[in-house]
């Protein structure tokens, strides 16, 4: 118990002396985790509103394939990127290797399963509710797939922080493919997993409250912007 | 499969951020010992003042390193298997391999020391002492320059542990720093260099058991990857830091860096 009260005293430490190193540090985590988010949302979000209102053959196939990409395990996402922009690889000659790109990638991939399969599950309950509105408005498919985004956002915003959770938490894929270079691809999660290898353990407990305390605060934003945009909603 | 999604996500995002992109800077693929200890925090703010080249750390185990650069991700190795780095010269993938510097080997345990090793200086007789008394000990199993030494220890102990691997023999397949907090965590001896040793936090009553045998040195060198082998190697810059890191100004700031008032590294470009 002794290591966790170092740690909070630590932790609060790094955080009023603003240190310079973990700002930076803190800056490129949700850099990388947002942009991800934002990509993931721009593929997930579309292909899960087709999934929850077309019929085509093979779906269901589709949903449980969707559904079973929620449990990628970062490392093998991590070392499939690496296999492709490695400059022996395919996209070898682009030079994304060690940079941010390469870990918005990784996390991108990781996160649109979770992003698609959630929307999905979502946008179909919401569906059952509006089918046969729909169906007396004539609505074309595109039309429907609007309308149900937009009715969905609130609970859309849940499932994009479950993205962005799982995106900012995971450090298998970002280390092999960001490589943790001090001032370039250093984010938390990797931080961490360095003092941790160092026996810092302390240092590394603080920087793990500094990650929770963050992921609280982009999740209480989104909880401001929902609760506005509900309120501007019912005037 | 995943190569088309991928390839639109990196031409967006090579569109969207030109600030990511690649620049100049070098790609050190370095052991961690080094990196772990701090030895780049001291040396390269100097090169770089003196050069204007950026130097960037990926720190993995030796193997991974050799691997790493192999295909072409990084433009210098900086390892410590010294038949591995000659077999990567060898093989074409590197231009020239010099001795850097060096330290040596510890075998640190618990100071209740179930296998009475405390104070032997022949590592190997120490090691086979282990093996006798079924105390644990916890191996790299990762294929790292530590790893690479532990085997060969082993073997010139005549004791193959291998056949142990669970019982008293536990292969962590983990990095330096997660094998030290395993053996600390179970109580088992384990095999690290010196320099990971002074700079890791988490002892508890971890103490070294075994030094000053001949058999621990622990060689580091320093290879600049081939251009010929990867032609997208920044070969030049890679040439000028190896050639700073073998220099008197570059050997004098690696003996200078120190952990707890110690020396970690001894530079040895110039006996050779």
């Amino acid at each position: 118990m002794q290591g966790i009260a170092e740690a909070i005293s630590l932790a609060l430490e790094l955080v009023l002396r603003a240190d310079a190193d973990l700002l930076e540090i803190v800056v490129l985590s949700l850099r990388v985790s947002l942009t991800a988010t934002l990509t993931a949302c721009l593929i997930g979000l579309p292909l899960g509103a087709l999934l929850a209102v077309a019929r085509f053959p093979g779906r269901q196939a589709a949903i449980v394939v969707v559904n079973a990409l929620m449990g990628l395990p970062p490392v093998v996402v991590g070392l499939l990127v690496y296999l492709h922009l490695s400059r022996a690889g395919p996209l070898g000659f682009l030079g994304l290797l060690y940079t941010p790109s390469a870990m918005i990638i990784a996390q991108t991939i990781l996160i649109a399963p979770i992003v698609t399969a959630l929307s999905r599950q979502v946008l179909e309950d919401l569906h059952g509710e509006y089918a046969e509105q729909f169906r007396s408005l004539c609505l074309s498919r595109s039309q429907m797939v609007g309308a149900l985004l937009w009715d969905g956002r609130f609970s859309l915003m849940t499932v994009a922080l479950a993205g962005f959770g799982r995106a900012v938490a995971e450090v298998g894929a970002v280390i092999v493919v960001g490589g943790n270079i001090d001032h370039l691809t250093r984010v938390m999660t990797t931080a961490i997993a360095l003092e941790t290898s160092r026996g810092d353990l302390a240092l590394a407990l603080a920087l793990g409250m500094v990650l929770l305390v963050i992921a609280l605060g982009v999740n209480a934003a989104v909880q401001g912007v929902r609760i506005n945009a509900a309120r501007h909603a019912h005037v | 499969m995943f190569t088309r999604p991928l390839g639109a996500l990196c031409a967006a995002l090579c569109l969207a951020g030109p600030a990511f992109a690649q620049d100049d800077r070098i790609i050190v693929q370095s052991t961690t010992s080094t990196a772990n200890s701090g030895l780049y925090d001291h040396i390269l703010p100097r090169f770089e003042a003196a050069t204007g080249i950026r130097v960037s750390v990926v720190a993995v185990g030796t193997g991974q390193a050799i691997r790493n650069a192999e295909n072409c991700d990084g433009d210098l190795l900086l390892v410590h298997a010294k038949p591995a780095e000659e077999a990567f010269v060898a093989a074409g993938h590197g231009s020239w391999r010099r001795d850097l510097m060096y330290n040596d080997f510890v075998i640190v345990g618990p100071e209740a020391d179930p296998a009475g090793i405390a104070g032997t200086q022949d590592a190997e007789a120490a090691l086979a002492r282990i093996a006798e008394a079924g105390a644990l000990f916890a191996s790299r199993g990762d294929d790292s320059g530590t790893h690479k030494k532990e085997m060969a220890l082993w073997s010139a102990s005549g004791v193959s542990p291998e056949g142990a691997s669970g019982t008293w023999y536990r292969e962590t397949g983990s990095g330096m720093g997660a094998t030290l907090n395993a053996a600390v965590g179970m109580g088992a001896y384990t095999l690290t260099d010196r320099a990971s040793w002074i700079s890791y936090e988490n002892r508890q009553d971890f103490a070294v058991q075994v030094e000053g045998d001949a058999d621990l040195f622990n060689q580091y060198g320093v290879i600049p990857v081939s251009a010929a082998h990867c032609p997208s190697v920044k070969a030049e810059a890679a040439e000028v830091f190896a050639g700073w890191l073998l220099s008197d100004e570059g050997q004098a700031a690696i003996a200078g860096h120190e952990v707890a008032g110690q020396q970690l590294f001894f530079p040895n470009a110039g006996a050779e």
